[in-house]
């Protein structure tokens, strides 16, 4: 909790410490739900999004006979807890070999991110594989292979250009036969509209089960924390060609809030697993919805 | 999806009284539409408040051009007003400083500095000036092996010192070294930051000093939300950026940051990256992103999209059929089929310069489109392959067989030969001229 607490306390002022002061003790007028709007939105949020947040908010204060903002921001804070949800345990354990598949547009930080997890999973005393899934982009290769001297984990690569389907394909043997228990794939950045890059995805996600029948059995899909309505574009067509199970948010330790979140869980069921809030190894933790909902109402 | 705002705007004007002139009732409904419009398209609030008010001030009381209806017109003065505040297509500045010119790149993680760093030598490059590049991210894991791969791709010589040295030394040595090769413009690629990060910036505040730059351009995601106020502010507080390069427009965002970036900064922007390949860089050009951001149609994109579809191979064999008049409704059918795979119909069509209008005047919605291009899809799937091939051989008994195998009338069947045929014209006159590589988008198979 430690680092999500340090790490989040930016967010934590400039977002909710507004509502905070915003709101104060004093009376329910038009300006508060103005103010509650301009909040939502400045998050990212997305503007339809945050007119039903208010409405909601609205109509269960007259509702519940609300009389000053301090019951309004209480009120807020259960809907917006309510909007998110606890992530389900991923699903890699209780067989010889996990696979999972890291996914997301370009920059977004998935090779960081499969850096962190495999320290994380480590940590736990998980034996962790990498696969250099993404053969295309420059020297891509050589920085997960620095990601995996950071962290002790071997990495299976191949040559740059290579496909990558042969690449993840010899991954997941070389995993299997060395008994690993998981095995990360991260796969070259590509924008959600190409039809041609996402067709490989899908290639790719196919070979993931020729060794395992079953595998991947975690589809992650990394969002920039710092993208705006796109990001449920992003998620709705990840969603389709590969199956996404959950959402890793990075960069949070920046000035963006990630309110985009919101509507990715409510449209597309896509719950956050891990949010990144650095460019450490330690730097990923994972999603606790009330916690992250309170810790952004502390004021300090 | 984003409904356009042409759309949303002509459908709050049939609701309001329709006088000459625009009332400032009319225009105070009218400005939630373009307000949630530019939100949709991540513009940020107060850049979007200010729009609005300035808007505003603009159509009430504006003349109603007669051919206009009222939405329309605010359409064209939101339109106008983008453009404006978009600026200038920018044009690298190199009066002032001495050789070799600098040119820095700073900006977020992950925002494409090092692709953009390349694409800029390369254009560089075909301008006559030669570039030089320095590697000055030394904190990405395996950054500096990305730039040296790209030089080596490129042909464009560097400088680096791996991660061992700070990047301020690495920039002060390196600016020797581009001075040395007789290099006209040396790019220096830093490390992504966050424009929060107090040592981080400093450090860009010290390689400034040292290089003396003639530009200091800010690469930014296209994709970025709300904070793209926050991100222009920082750096141009902190650093002072001399212009924007704008990246991944060549997805489907709508790209409101731009906006946010030039109003809270005031330079303009140089540059747009389209593509992951070193040739998908573009000087930019205003009136593109303003329809771009407005859903007004941005054929380009279909035509990015219509490329993304294709592998360069069938483009080029369909090209072929093309200009040697081969192509068969059988082509034509499976062109179709990959057109409605490049994402839903209502989507593609709001890319289509007056499609959409087109759409709203003959009151079609999306269903009905995807219904009639489904029928299309039906009548040449009841043909035979000879038919298919060669649709001279379609006598009335065939025509009537075809209509009952796909459940509609002769005269459906005729339309879509006549359209066909409307169709291979056009393609003849394009065959004369550049051909945009949208193979098979049929002329008014919509309309
Ligand atoms: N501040 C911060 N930076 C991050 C975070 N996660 C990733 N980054 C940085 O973002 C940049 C891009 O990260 P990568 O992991 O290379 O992204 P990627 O998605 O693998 O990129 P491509 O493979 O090029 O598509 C790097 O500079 C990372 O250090 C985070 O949580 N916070
Ligand atoms: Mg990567």
């Amino acid at each position: 909790m430690g680092i999500f607490r340090s790490g989040m306390s930016k967010t934590r002022q400039s977002f909710f410490g507004r509502i905070a002061t915003l709101l104060g003790g004093s009376k329910i007028d038009d300006e508060t739900w103005e103010d509650i709007e301009t909040v939502l939105i400045q998050a990212d949020v997305g503007v339809n999004t945050s007119q039903k947040i208010v409405e909601e908010l609205r109509s269960r204060a007259g509702r519940e006979g609300m009389r000053n903002t301090d019951q309004v921001q209480k009120a807020l804070r259960e809907v917006l807890m309510g909007m998110l949800k606890t992530p389900p345990v991923m699903n890699i354990s209780g067989r010889d070999l996990s696979i999972i598949l890291v996914v997301g547009v370009n920059g977004s930080g998935k090779t960081t991110s499969i850096g962190k997890l495999a320290y994380r999973l480590n940590l736990a005393g998980r034996k962790v594989m990498l696969a250099a899934g993404d053969t295309f982009r420059a020297a891509a290769i050589e920085q997960i292979q620095k990601w995996g001297e950071r962290v002790n984990a071997p990495v299976v690569a191949g040559k740059a250009g290579s496909d990558p389907a042969a690449v993840v394909y010899d991954a997941t043997a070389a995993a299997k036969a060395r008994d690993y228990e998981i095995l990360l794939v991260d796969t070259a950045g590509r924008l959600h509209t190409n039809f041609n890059l996402m067709g490989e995805l899908a290639k790719i996600k196919a070979v993931c089960s020729r060794v395992i029948p079953d595998a991947p059995h975690e589809v992650l899909l990394v969002l920039d924390g710092t993208t705006g309505q796109n990001a449920l574009e992003q998620a709705k067509r990840f969603q389709e060609v590969v199956d996404v199970t959950g959402v890793i948010v990075t960069k949070l330790d920046g000035s963006a809030k990630g309110g985009m979140v919101f509507s990715v869980f409510n449209d597309l069921k896509l719950p956050v697993q891990y949010v990144g809030l650095g460019e450490g190894m330690d730097n990923l933790v994972l999603f606790n919805p009330e916690n992250f909902v309170l810790s952004l109402f502390d004021e300090n | 999806m984003f409904e356009s705002l042409s759309q949303r705007l002509q459908a709050t004007f049939d609701r309001l009284s329709n006088g000459g002139k625009l009332t400032e009732n009319d225009v105070n409904t009218a400005m939630r539409d373009v307000r949630m419009a530019l939100l949709e398209a991540d513009v940020a609030l107060p850049v979007v408040k200010d729009f609005v008010n300035r808007i505003k001030e603009r159509a009430i009381g504006a003349d109603i051009t007669k051919s206009l209806k009222p939405g329309q017109q605010v359409v064209k003065i939101v339109h106008e007003e983008l453009i404006t505040t978009l600026g200038e297509p920018g044009r690298l500045n190199f009066s002032g400083s001495t050789k070799p010119y600098v040119i820095m790149l700073i900006g977020l993680q992950g925002s494409g500095k090092t692709t953009t760093a390349a694409k800029l030598a390369v254009y560089l490059r075909r301008e006559g000036r030669q570039p030089f590049m320095i590697a000055a991210d030394t904190y990405r894991p395996a950054a500096v092996d990305q730039l040296i791969t790209l030089s080596k791709q490129i042909g464009v010589p560097y400088y680096e010192e791996g991660t061992r040295a700070s990047p301020p030394d690495i920039v002060s040595r390196g600016l020797k070294a581009a001075k040395d090769a007789n290099a006209a413009v040396c790019i220096i690629d830093t490390a992504g930051r966050l424009q929060i990060d107090d040592r981080l910036m400093e450090e860009l505040e010290e390689i400034k000093r040292r290089a003396n730059p003639a530009e200091i351009l800010l690469v930014a995601d296209a994709m970025t939300g709300q904070e793209a106020v926050n991100i222009a502010q920082g750096f141009n507080q902190r650093v002072g950026i001399t212009g924007l390069i704008l990246t991944k427009i060549d997805g489907d965002a709508r790209g409101g940051a731009a906006i946010s970036m030039r109003a809270v900064t005031n330079v303009p922007i140089k540059f747009l990256g389209t593509g992951e390949k070193i040739d998908g860089f573009e000087v930019f050009h205003p009136d593109r992103l303003a329809d771009r951001i407005l859903g007004m149609g941005d054929i380009m994109t279909l035509i990015e999209k219509a490329e993304a579809a294709y592998d360069e191979a069938e483009a080029e064999k369909l090209q072929k059929k093309l200009m040697e008049n081969q192509f068969t409704l059988q082509d034509f059918l499976e062109q179709l089929q990959k057109i409605r795979r490049m994402g839903p119909i209502s989507q593609i069509m709001n890319m289509i310069p007056g499609m959409s209008q087109l759409q709203m005047q003959n009151q079609m919605d999306q269903e009905t489109v995807e219904k009639r291009i489904k029928r299309v899809e039906a009548i040449i799937n009841s043909m035979t392959r000879t038919e298919r091939n060669n649709p001279k051989i379609l006598n009335a008994s065939r025509k009537k067989r075809i209509a009952s195998g796909s459940g509609v009338e002769v005269r459906d069947v005729n339309d879509l030969l006549k359209q066909f045929r409307q169709m291979q014209d056009m393609m003849g006159q394009i065959r004369k001229g550049r051909f945009p590589k949208i193979p098979g988008l049929p002329p008014n198979l919509f309309g």
